[in-house]
């Protein structure tokens, strides 16, 4: 007994090389893939596709409308992600979980089914004669198939990303620091405003970024509900898509290339600036 | 007098029942009791952070049981400070002045007042993640005091900090809330921690029968 107690006592220990391995091998072949996509699509570009898609009139308005819609639509998010993300963190009530599972929603749901349900709710719900946008028309505003639809169908997804994200960063902050607030004469407001919410600095940007990032990538719900029309509602997404419709595909190529840049030097200036702060 | 009248916290299974007891105002009193006894949670329901089923608590001839804890004058240094990691130490000794409205001048007499008493002159423009126990103590302790209270709550206020520390602080808070005119409610399981700061102990099992 004494021996085998023993054994087992100064067994050798296994060495840490496979896990270690192991580690870098998943990251190694995924970080391969994705540089290879990027890559391959690189490499069907010639000189003169990036030239022309640069310099492509409708590819520079293209890219101002993705600036200018990813950033609306991150803004939203923000707006609305940061007290849904408070309460979500801070409150227990009834249905909690019920609103939890719903906020997931826009995640889970295939992209063209977010395009789909936004185009029957603005245009046949409850009936064609009185859907919201024969009201919103009325009064000179114009959703469906124009540059809202964009905010809009990005926003429905992107928010969903950013309340996830806003809810952790929540978790993270202790809320007995708002507590201690409340004490020293502060309403809830104000703890939230003046305690929690400086507190959330950096996970405020980390969500925008993922807000901006997804709404960068969003393609099938602006399909759907803005429409691909060229210099209308033509963002670097669809784009990609119409170059391919008209079988330009070192067009294509080439707005990828713009977008993969444009993803990765927003997510890096971003990221240095939330460093730095 | 605080008077701490037949009080009753439900906090999920934990139950405190008709809870009485009174503190003398200027006075510094020790309640204690092991772990897992109510202490905190009896501080809690005094600060107004915990919902109380039925009692009162009067402060001063005032009854406060249904006043927001901002407007109770009870002021609280939790045990592990809690202080707010983006705010500068004459951040933090401003915070309640400034959330109640004083006049500039008064604020900063206040917060300079406060900072050369608790030896946090030097430290004014630091970081809470730069502090040491002690100095992080004193901050605590700073912006607690700097509204005037009527009663400083003290939780486990010794607790964590190492033997020489202690006794600094210990010597400290005696002076500052002497200096101050504060009544004192100090919770603690140690009874040298509790001798050493409060002139009367309340033994929390000899307050009510707990379920």
């Amino acid at each position: 007994m004494s021996a085998h107690t023993k054994d087992h006592q100064y067994r050798r220990i296994g060495s840490d090389k496979p896990f270690l391995c192991g580690l870098i091998g998943f990251t190694a072949i995924y970080g391969l893939l994705i540089c290879l996509l990027i890559i391959a699509s690189a490499s069907h570009i010639t000189w003169s596709d990036l030239i022309g898609a640069m310099t492509s009139k409708s590819i520079q308005q293209s890219l101002t409308l993705t600036f200018l819609t990813c950033t609306c639509s991150s803004i939203l998010s923000l707006l609305f992600a940061i007290p849904i993300g408070y309460s979500l963190s801070r409150f227990k009530f009834r249905g909690r979980t019920l609103l939890d599972t719903l906020l997931d929603i826009p995640i889970i749901l295939p992209p063209l089914v977010v395009g789909l349900s936004l185009l029957i709710l603005f245009n046949s719900f409850p009936t064609r004669e009185s859907a919201l946008e024969g009201w919103l028309n009325q009064h000179g505003i114009y959703i469906t198939f124009h540059i809202p639809a964009i905010i809009l169908a990005q926003f429905t997804v992107a928010a969903a990303f950013a309340v996830r994200s806003m809810k952790n960063t929540f978790d993270h902050i202790s809320p007995r620091s708002e507590l201690v607030g409340l004490t020293l004469g502060c309403n809830r407001s104000q703890a939230f405003w003046k305690i929690t919410l400086p507190q959330a600095g950096r996970g405020i940007l980390s969500a925008g970024v993922l807000a901006w990032a997804r709404a960068l990538g969003e393609f099938g719900p602006i399909l759907i509900f803005a429409g691909a029309t060229r210099g209308r509602t033509e963002v670097l997404a669809t784009s990609v898509f119409l170059e391919i419709n008209i079988g330009n595909l070192g067009g294509a190529a080439a707005v990828s290339l713009l977008l993969i840049t444009l993803a990765i030097a927003t997510i890096l200036i971003i990221r240095t600036v939330g460093d730095r702060t | 007098m605080l008077d701490i009248q037949k009080l009753c916290i439900q906090a999920g299974t934990f139950k405190l029942d008709s809870v009485s007891f009174q503190i003398k105002l200027g006075m510094s009193t020790a309640l204690m009791g092991p772990s897992g006894s109510g202490k905190s949670t009896i501080m809690e329901a005094i600060c107004g952070l915990r919902h109380i089923k039925s009692g009162d608590i009067i402060l001063a001839d005032k009854n406060i049981t249904q006043l927001r804890p901002g407007e109770r004058q009870v002021a609280l240094v939790p045990q592990d400070n809690v202080l707010f990691p983006h705010m500068t130490v004459r951040e933090h000794l401003e915070f309640g002045p400034k959330i109640q409205q004083w006049n500039h001048r008064e604020i900063k007499q206040r917060s300079d007042d406060l900072a050369e008493q608790l030896g946090l002159t030097p430290h004014l423009e630091r970081m809470p993640d730069t502090l040491s126990g002690g100095e992080s103590k004193r901050v605590a302790l700073g912006r607690a005091l700097a509204t005037r209270p009527q009663l400083l709550c003290l939780d486990e206020a010794l607790t964590g900090l190492d033997g020489s520390t202690c006794t600094e602080i210990l010597q400290l808070i005696k002076r500052t809330i002497a200096q101050e005119g504060t009544t004192t409610l100090q919770i603690t399981h140690s009874k040298d921690e509790a001798t050493a700061l409060s002139q009367a102990i309340i033994r929390i099992e000899d307050l009510f029968l707990k379920t």
